[in-house]
C-alpha cells in the first residue's frame, strides 16, 4: 500500500515538474499547484496511514488508541490552504501580464529583466 | 498569562494593525498612523522580549493549545531568535520613517502599510517557533505579503518581477515541505529540539539524508545562495524601495536563518551537504560580488551585494563549529541592518539626482553633506573598514573559516572582500563625488528619509564601536544553538 502511495506521489510530482519546466506561464502555475499535490500525497504516506479509525480518545482513556494519525492529516490541511493561496495569487500575477502583455510565453516577459539594465557609460565632462 | 501573551506580541500585534491598516486604507493618512502604531508597538514588545531573553528570567517556551510539546504550535524566545526580532523592529522602524517622505497616497491606498506589518510578523514569527512546520507557515505568510509589496504600483515589470520571485520561492518551499514530510516520516515529529537529539542519535538513513539535500536546495533557492541567485536581482530591483530595503535586509536574512536552525543545528553542519556547503559559500561570495561590480543601476547593485552577503554567512556556517555558526549570527546582525540602509540610501539618492542609474547620479556630498555622513556609514561598513561593524563581522568568519579547516574559503572570503570594496568606492565615488551629467540640479534630501537613515546608520556605529556586546550575545546564540537538542 505505501508503495502505491509513493509511486502515486512520484508520478504527480514527475508530472508537475516537466509542467514547471515549460514556457508557458499557465502550464508552469499547473504544474506548480499540481507539485503542492503531489507533496501533500507524500505528507500523507509520511503519516500512519494503517488505521482508519478517527483519531479520538475513547471515554475514560488518557492516551490515543490505534488510530489514523492526525498530525499528518493537520499537516496536510494547512499545506493545502498555503498551496490553495500561492495559487491564487501566482494566478493573479499571470491574468496580469496576459492582460498587459497580451501574451503568457515566459520569453516575452522580461521587463523586470530590462528594467535595471547595466548600461554602458556615458562620456562624462571632467 | 502575560508570558505567553509577549512571546507572540511581536508577531500578533503587527498583525492585528495589519487588519486595521487594510480596513482603512482608504484613508491614507489613517493607513499610516495604523502602520506607525503597528511598527512602535512591534519595537516595543521586542525590546522586552529581548530583556527578557537576555535578563536573568528567560521567556519558558510556550506550547499553545495545551498540548505536549512536539504535538503543537510551540513559540520560543531563544535567543538568536529574540536577537533578530530587535533587529527586525529596527529596520522596520527606519524603513517606515523612511516610508513618511518616500510612500505616496496611491501605494497607501493599494495597502501598502498592511503588507508591511505582514510582512514584518511572518519574519518575526520564523525568528520565533520552535517547530520545523510551523516555520515553514511563516515561511509561505511572508512569501504573500511580499509579492503583495512587490506588486504595489502593478506595472508590468513588477509583475514579471514578482512572477519570477513567485516561481523560485514556490518551488523552494515545495522542496522544504518534502524534507519536512520525509523527517517526519521517521521521526514523527517536528519539534526542533526533540529532532535535534533524535536525529543526532541516529545513523543517517536515506531519507534524512535526502530531506538534508532537499532543504538546503530549498533554502538555498529562498535565500538566493549561487546557483540558484538569477530571480533575485532581478526580482528585487522592482519593487519600491523601502521594499527593497525590507526584503534585502530581512527576507533574505530569514532564509538563511532557517539554513542555520537546519543544515547547521538540526543535521549538524548539514550532514551529507557539509562538503558542498563551502562551495556554495564561496560560490556566491565571489560571483554576486563580481556580478555588483558590473552593475550601473544602484538598486541592482545593492541587490548582488545582498546574496553576496548570504554568501559570507553561508562560509560561517560551512565552518561546522560553534564559533562558525556565532560569526554567521554576528554577519545576520551587521547585514540586516546594513542592507536596508544601503537601499534607503539608494532610495535617497533616486530622489535627490531623480534617476537610478549611477552615470547621471552625483553631487550627493556638496548638495547634501548629512546625506553622506549617513550614507557613508553603510558603505564603509559593507566594504569591511575598521571600525565599522562589516569589519568585525568579516573577521569573524574569516577566523572561523580558518579555525575550521578551510583556509581556501578564507581567501575566497578575502578576495569577495577586496571586489566588495572596488564596488563600494565606485558606488560612493560615481553618487556622492562626481559632477552630475549635464550640471542637473540636486534636490534636498526629505528629513523623514534622513531619520529613518540616522537611525540604521547609529545601529552600525553602535555595532562597530561597541562589537563586545554583540560578540557576546552571538556567542551565546550559538551555545544555544548547538545546545537545543540537548534539553528537550
Amino acid at each position: 500500500m505505501t508503495i502505491l502511495y509513493a509511486a502515486t506521489a512520484a508520478i504527480i510530482m514527475g508530472a508537475a515538474v516537466y509542467l514547471i519546466l515549460s514556457r508557458n506561464l499557465v502550464r508552469m502555475l499547473l504544474g506548480l499547484s499540481l507539485l503542492s499535490n503531489g507533496v501533500n500525497m507524500l505528507l500523507f504516506v509520511a503519516g500512519d496511514f494503517s488505521s482508519r479509525l478517527p483519531p479520538i480518545i475513547v471515554d475514560g482513556e488518557k492516551v490515543l488508541g490505534p488510530s489514523a494519525d492526525p498530525l499528518a492529516q493537520a499537516l496536510i490541511l494547512t499545506a493545502i490552504v498555503i498551496g490553495f493561496a500561492l495559487t491564487v495569487v501566482l494566478a493573479a500575477l499571470v491574468l496580469r501580464v496576459w492582460r498587459a502583455a497580451g501574451t503568457v510565453d515566459a520569453r516575452a516577459v522580461d521587463k523586470a529583466e530590462t528594467l535595471a539594465k547595466p548600461r554602458i557609460p556615458v562620456a562624462r565632462r571632467d | 498569562m502575560t508570558d505567553p501573551l509577549l512571546l507572540v506580541a511581536p508577531v500578533a500585534w503587527p498583525l492585528l494593525l495589519a487588519a486595521v491598516a487594510m480596513l482603512v486604507r482608504r484613508r491614507p493618512w489613517a493607513a499610516e498612523l495604523a502602520g506607525g502604531i503597528g511598527v512602535a508597538g512591534m519595537a516595543f514588545a521586542s525590546l522586552l522580549l529581548f530583556h527578557r531573553a537576555t535578563g536573568g528570567r528567560p521567556l519558558p517556551m510556550t506550547v499553545f493549545g495545551g498540548w505536549p510539546r512536539a504535538f503543537a504550535v510551540s513559540f520560543d524566545a531563544r535567543l538568536p531568535g529574540a536577537l533578530l526580532v530587535l533587529v527586525t523592529a529596527l529596520v522596520a522602524v527606519g524603513v517606515f520613517l523612511f516610508g513618511h517622505a518616500d510612500i505616496r497616497e496611491r501605494r497607501r491606498r493599494s495597502g501598502y502599510d498592511a503588507l508591511l506589518l505582514a510582512l514584518c510578523a511572518a519574519v518575526n514569527g520564523a525568528f520565533l517557533t520552535g517547530d520545523l512546520f510551523n516555520l515553514y507557515v511563516w515561511f509561505e505568510l511572508a512569501l504573500v505579503a511580499a509579492l503583495g509589496l512587490l506588486t504595489i504600483d502593478r506595472r508590468l515589470g513588477q509583475i514579471d518581477g514578482a512572477i519570477r520571485y513567485a516561481a523560485f520561492a514556490m518551488l523552494g518551499a515545495t522542496f522544504i515541505l518534502i524534507g519536512i514530510g520525509l523527517i517526519y516520516g521517521s521521526f514523527g515529529t517536528l519539534d526542533l529540539a526533540t529532532l535535534t537529539s533524535e536525529i543526532a542519535a541516529r545513523p543517517a538513513s536515506v531519507s534524512t539524508t535526502l530531506a538534508a539535500v532537499l532543504m538546503l536546495s530549498g533554502l538555498a533557492l529562498k535565500s538566493g545562495l549561487a546557483p540558484f541567485h538569477i530571480w533575485l536581482p532581478v526580482a528585487y530591483p522592482a519593487a519600491p524601495i523601502t521594499v527593497a530595503a525590507l526584503f534585502g535586509g530581512l527576507l533574505s536574512k530569514m532564509g538563511f536563518y532557517a539554513l542555520l536552525l537546519i543544515v547547521g543545528v538540526l543535521f549538524r553542519g548539514g550532514g551529507a551537504t557539509a562538503p558542498v556547503l563551502g562551495w556554495i559559500a564561496a560560490a556566491t561570495m565571489l560571483l554576486c560580488a563580481a556580478g555588483a561590480l558590473a552593475q550601473t543601476d544602484m538598486r541592482r547593485l545593492i541587490a548582488y551585494h545582498v546574496i553576496a552577503q548570504v554568501g559570507y554567512m553561508t562560509a560561517g556556517l560551512a565552518a561546522a563549529t560553534e564559533a562558525g555558526m556565532a560569526a554567521a549570527v554576528f554577519y545576520m546582525v551587521h547585514s540586516i541592518i546594513v542592507q536596508a540602509n544601503l537601499f534607503l540610501g539608494v532610495g535617497a539618492i533616486r530622489r535627490a539626482t531623480g534617476s537610478w542609474n549611477l552615470n547621471h547620479a552625483g553631487g550627493m556630498t556638496r548638495s547634501n553633506p548629512i546625506f553622506a555622513f549617513l550614507f557613508a556609514v553603510p558603505i564603509l561598513s559593507l566594504a569591511g573598514i575598521p571600525p565599522l561593524s562589516g569589519f568585525w563581522a568579516k573577521l569573524v568568519v574569516l577566523r572561523a573559516t580558518i579555525d575550521g579547516g578551510m583556509p581556501w574559503l578564507a581567501l575566497a572570503a578575502l578576495v569577495a572582500a577586496l571586489l566588495t570594496l572596488i564596488s563600494m568606492a565606485f558606488l560612493w565615488s560615481e553618487a556622492c563625488w562626481t559632477i552630475p551629467a549635464g550640471d542637473r540640479r540636486v534636490r534636498p534630501v526629505p528629513p523623514a528619509m534622513l531619520a529613518g537613515m540616522a537611525l540604521l546608520s547609529a545601529a552600525t556605529l553602535a555595532i562597530g564601536l561597541m562589537p563586545d556586546r554583540l560578540f557576546l550575545l552571538t556567542r551565546l546564540s550559538a551555545r544555544m544553538l548547538v545546545n537545543l537538542g540537548a534539553g528537550a
